[in-house]
């Protein structure tokens, strides 16, 4: 395994309008670690996962990616998104795109693949997230399940060193969470490096290597599931938990 | 609010670096902008007949003297255009209302709506007010005479309405179906919906439509001149003829341009605030 973390968070803080969302964060994660951030809503999680993909500036503090340092604000930051993968809660597909040109734009537009390569590449997708039927579809025919997937596909389709998952089972009917919470138990066990948030605590359970809990933007607890889920040493963790499993 | 702890060394520099840059931009781009103005002002003053040029466009003399009668004009062109604003909003809100409607029930009212917009966008104004301003009063339905200012003001409303109507049809439908179906969930009625919930949402969808259409209308309203009406254009029209100087269209048109300046601005101003206030931030 390779000593230098994929993602290297040193003492980020986050400020919107004078208030602070992260305050002081450090995290890192190591490359095929599968991170779980658990956190009340406002607690920080999706602006973590904002500012890692630099959607969000972040205030002070440094972000690493692979060793090089992504804050700083000489680097190109089209570049660096290219290398991470994010999937939304709310899918965020190109609802003027069909299903097949949604996986594989950023290949043919970013990584300039050549068409067919990039087709094929998306068929095969497809194929491994059971729509290879519905390639020529456009994203609205489809359920919200079968669209996170697509959503999922997209953001893996240029082989990211990273995925950010945002609470991507959030606006899902409970029996569609199953199929797009056991993709990502496949991206897992495929050997990729993810960083998500999550209400889903069971799922985290069964799928994280490290659970961080987030309280008022900082990191409060974190270690094994097993450790932070069923053994909290503190009472913040204790008392989210005994909310959210209730 | 807690209060900060003051940022870091790493990020001092950080902010200086970003400072630098946008320093370094705002300086490119003056830079530029003087060099292209010189460059403009080199051409046009080289031009071997700048001399006579100057003395028939902007000659201060004739400047000064055009002024007071050409916003006299401009009076005129106010009044007409306030009146055929609100016309127009009136119009073209309900033209919108109705192309919008839904069902079988109401295809002549849809129908109507369409066909008055078709005929209206797709004949020059110059006709309709031909057309108004010559073809109403020749009807002889008063012993009075219609007032050319009136006339004129019925066409612009009548061309205009049916612009402005496609501006707002085209926001009506930008606006999400969810909204429609969240505002009808509530118990409100169509018209209800519309003017609650979809309406203020299109109009702020088209706002910049609606001022393209809006600035264009102010300098259309100079063409009822045509008709006989002293407005702006015509006021320096009798000018340039009394005085074989152009000067005066150059008044006019600068005084065009002085009046349509702060509406743009103030509905940019609106627009910024509203989606400040509406939408979060973020980098992209």
């Amino acid at each position: 395994m390779n000593a230098e973390p994929v993602l290297d968070l040193r003492g980020v803080v986050k400020v919107y309008g004078g208030t602070p969302v992260l305050r002081g964060v450090d995290l890192a994660v190591a490359a095929d670690e599968v991170v779980v951030l658990i956190g009340a809503s406002g607690s920080g999680k999706s602006t973590l996962l904002k500012v890692a993909n630099l959607l969000e500036r972040i205030d002070d503090g440094q972000i690493l990616l692979g060793g090089t340092d992504i804050s700083d604000p000489r680097v190109d930051v089209d570049a660096v998104r290219a290398r991470i993968g994010v999937v939304f809660q709310h899918y965020n597909l190109f609802p003027h795109l069909s299903v097949l040109n949604n996986v594989t734009l950023a290949l043919r537009r970013v990584h300039r693949v050549p068409k067919r390569a990039a087709n094929d590449r998306g068929h095969a997708l497809l194929a491994r997230i059971g729509l290879a039927d519905r390639a020529h579809d456009f994203p609205d025919r489809l359920s919200g399940g079968q669209q996170q997937r697509v959503a999922i596909a997209r953001a893996i389709a240029t082989d990211p060193e990273l995925l950010l998952l945002d609470e991507i089972t959030s606006a899902l009917d409970p029996q569609l969470v199953g199929e797009v919470l056991d993709l990502v138990g496949e991206l897992k066990a495929s050997g990729s490096t993810i960083v998500m948030a999550t209400h889903e605590i069971g799922f985290a359970r069964q799928v994280a290597d490290r659970v961080v809990f987030l309280a008022q933007g900082v990191v409060v607890e974190q270690g094994p599931p097993a450790q932070v889920l069923d053994d909290p040493r503190r009472s913040a963790t204790r008392e989210f938990l005994a909310r959210v499993m209730r | 609010m807690q209060s900060l702890p003051a940022p870091s060394a790493l990020e001092r520099e950080r902010r200086r670096y970003r400072r630098g840059r946008t320093a370094a931009s705002i300086g490119v781009s003056l830079i530029s902008t003087v060099v292209l103005a010189l460059v403009m002002w080199w051409v046009v003053v080289r031009s071997p007949g700048w001399q006579v040029t100057r003395e028939t466009f902007f000659d201060p003399d004739y400047f000064m003297a055009a002024l007071p009668l050409v916003a006299q004009g401009m009076v005129t062109n106010l009044k007409v255009l306030a009146v055929a604003a609100i016309g127009v909003a009136v119009l073209a809100v309900l033209l919108a209302g109705l192309r919008s409607l839904r069902g079988p029930v109401f295809f002549p009212l849809r129908f109507l709506a369409a066909a008055y917009t078709d005929i209206f966008r797709g004949t020059p104004f110059l006709i309709v007010l031909y057309l108004v301003g010559f073809g109403v009063p020749a009807l002889g339905l008063t012993d009075q005479v219609i007032p050319i200012e009136l006339l004129g003001t019925v066409a612009l409303v009548l061309t205009y309405s049916s612009y402005v109507a496609e501006v707002l049809r085209a926001g009506i439908e930008a606006v999400h179906p969810s909204q429609r179906l969240a505002a009808r969930s509530l118990g409100l009625s169509h018209y209800g919906s519309l003017r609650l919930v979809v309406l203020p949402q299109a109009v702020r969808k088209v706002t910049p439509a609606l001022m393209n259409d809006f600035v264009s209308m102010q300098k259309d309203v100079g063409l009822i001149s045509v008709l006989g009406a002293v407005d702006a254009v015509r006021a320096a029209q009798i000018q340039v003829a009394l005085t074989y100087n152009y000067t005066a269209y150059v008044v006019a048109g600068l005084l065009f341009v002085v009046l349509s300046w702060p509406f743009i601005r103030l509905t940019d101003w609106l627009t910024a605030r509203q989606q400040a206030r509406e939408q979060i931030g973020g980098l992209v």
